[in-house]
């Protein structure tokens, strides 16, 4: 409340009430006001560093790339020497693709591997806790070590998939599991476990009291952790560079063969030629980018609140 | 389940005091802990048994091994005898499932599924494939807990919206849908206030003339009021090893036990000496 909007009389009350205040529990000391000013001063010079870092990035990406936003930078092919006319088709169709089968693998992958750490493992067992921690451990594994985990097993190796969007799926598929993962054990864990004692007294089976009434209590938040990491899937470009998106296509890309790209190897590759043409060009794609990111995430929030269960 | 076939559970007895549990030497542990030691004592079918004592008596663990709910629990254990209308209920050949769905459980806290008030009932018999219309099965259920009459109107609301006893009352529903045998409540009435207790009582005496109940109580008055029979259970504690066992004192028809106890403990108890 602003004291402007305070009318004058209530003012008075309020001075009023404060001197009582001081009367009884004596003066504020002022050492300890200061203190509270400069760590409040401390925490908001945090909070603005990183806010400046994204205002910059997006106000870079908005001057340099937003006289090229249009509809033809979506559905144009691209080009390596027309950069006025080309855009980001095969590269856009091959990230939703890549995403479209990172989503088919990591719902059941995830979603299983935490009913089963939650509600099945025993924890025990030393091998349950071993492998609790070793998830947790993967989450913190750097994107590139997956990519070359996806080239040394995936495109050859035991599944020899060969250089296919496919591929490129598995590969982030595998990077953001642990997260997913964790995200999903987060959720199984704030259902009540009075949810599942009152179904099993009912003579249902651990299983059925666990798919009827534990998984549909956990499903929002485990969606929220799932769309967050179809978001971070999106910007991955490291591994899925290792795992054949490093080809200039210029035709739509096929799931199952043949090459492709992604969004942001799109952007790396325009960026590092020499015409200033092409870095507006992936100053566009930036903001593409960043478009999609911020629908993915508001889908996330949105779902949160709607779903959102107070016990 | 062949020894704990459905006919021989509902078996009618010529005899009164029929023995729907009984409990021989009974122990619990909790890993290597030892929670509750040698409980002997009967259940009587159409009877309101009540379990009291101190926090930490061991009423509420033997209440949850009389269905198998301890199974939940990991490292806890069950030794001794304890048996179900003749039938050991740890045997190996018993399936912990049918134990449940025969012994019926209502928790200290209220607990509804976050959905409709219809679904929480229709949950247990639809699940289990019982058979009958479900509609019925749920008005009957409805009524039996004396709920029907509050809610007929929003069945399809959700179950969140009732009052704390209200919930209660479903949750009883919710156990009676199944048609078991027993009925095993776990303080009640412990999150209620005196007016819905007092509901949940009166339903209790009602529901003994279908079921045979168990409850665990901290309101000796509680007990006093509703069972037919009562156990005292205590906790006995050995300093030296440091650990905290819960016995069995006396077990007897209730007004013996708040009247006219046999042990000295219970009458300090009952008296509000001590606890």
């Amino acid at each position: 409340m602003t004291s402007s909007s305070v009318p004058k009389r209530s003012r008075s009350a309020m001075d009023a009430s404060a001197a009582a205040t001081q009367a009884l529990y004596g003066a504020s000391d002022p050492g300890l006001r200061i203190r509270s000013i400069v760590f409040r001063s401390a925490l908001l010079l945090s909070m603005t560093v990183a806010l400046i870092a994204i205002i910059g990035i997006i106000s870079w990406a908005v001057v340099e790339g937003g006289q090229r936003l249009s509809l033809g930078l979506l559905t144009n092919n691209p080009s390596s020497f027309r950069p006025e006319t080309a855009g980001y088709r095969p590269a856009i169709l091959g990230s939703f693709q890549i995403i479209a089968g990172v989503i088919a693998l990591i719902i059941p992958l995830g979603v299983g591997a935490a009913l089963y750490l939650e509600q099945f493992a025993n924890k025990q067992r030393w091998y349950n806790r071993a492998i609790e921690l070793n998830i947790q451990n993967l989450a913190g594994v750097p994107s590139i070590v997956f990519g070359i985990l996806g080239l040394a097993f995936i495109v050859r190796g035991p599944l020899d998939m060969g250089f296919i969007a496919a591929a490129g799926s598995a590969t982030i598929a595998l990077l953001v599991l642990p997260t997913v993962i964790l995200a999903s054990r987060e959720a199984i864990k704030a259902v009540p476990p009075s949810l599942l004692e009152g179904a099993m007294a009912l003579g249902v089976t651990r299983w059925q009291a666990v798919w009827k009434m534990v998984l549909p209590a956990a499903a929002p938040g485990m969606l929220t952790g799932i769309i967050l990491a179809v978001a971070r899937a999106i910007g991955e470009a490291a591994p899925l560079l290792l795992v054949g998106a490093a080809t200039f296509v210029t035709f739509d890309p096929n799931f199952w063969e043949g090459g492709y790209s992604a969004l942001p190897v799109m952007i790396y590759q325009y960026a590092g030629r020499p015409q200033d043409e092409f870095h507006v060009l992936a100053a566009a794609g930036v903001l593409v980018m960043l478009g999609l990111v911020v629908v993915v995430n508001s889908v996330a929030v949105w779902l949160r609140a709607k779903y959102e269960r107070t016990w | 389940m062949k020894e704990l076939g459905k006919e021989k559970l509902m078996a009618e007895s010529a005899s009164t005091k029929e023995e729907v549990f009984s409990l021989d030497g009974v122990n619990v542990y909790y890993g290597d802990s030892l929670a509750v030691k040698d409980v002997s004592f009967p259940i009587y079918k159409n009877e309101i048994t009540s379990l009291i004592g101190p926090s930490g008596c061991g009423k509420s663990t033997i209440l949850r091994s009389l269905n198998r709910m301890n199974d939940l629990i990991p490292g806890a254990r069950v030794e001794g005898d304890l048996q179900y209308h003749g039938a050991d209920i740890y045997g190996s050949d018993i399936d912990p499932v049918q134990v449940r769905k025969i012994i019926g459980m209502v928790f200290q806290k209220p607990n509804p599924f976050p959905k409709s008030i219809y679904e929480n009932v229709a949950f247990g018999p639809q699940t289990l494939g019982m058979k009958g219309n479900l509609d019925d099965i749920v008005e009957e259920a409805l009524v039996g807990a004396a709920l029907w009459d509050e809610v007929k109107d929003r069945l399809k609301d959700n179950a969140f919206g009732m009052s704390g006893g209200q919930q209660q009352r479903l949750c009883i529903a919710r156990t009676i849908a199944v048609k078991p045998d027993v009925i095993l409540m776990d303080e009640p009435c412990s999150a209620l206030d005196p007016v819905s207790t007092y509901k949940i009582e009166d339903l209790m005496m009602k529901l003994k003339e279908d079921y045979t109940i168990v409850i665990v109580t901290h309101n000796m008055q509680q007990a006093a009021r509703v069972a037919d029979k009562t156990a005292f259970f205590t906790v006995s504690s050995n300093d030296e090893e440091g650990s905290r066992t819960g016995v069995l004192v006396e077990f007897d028809e209730t007004g013996k036990i708040f009247s006219n106890p046999a042990d000295q403990r219970t009458q300090d108890y009952v008296t509000g000496r001590f606890g």
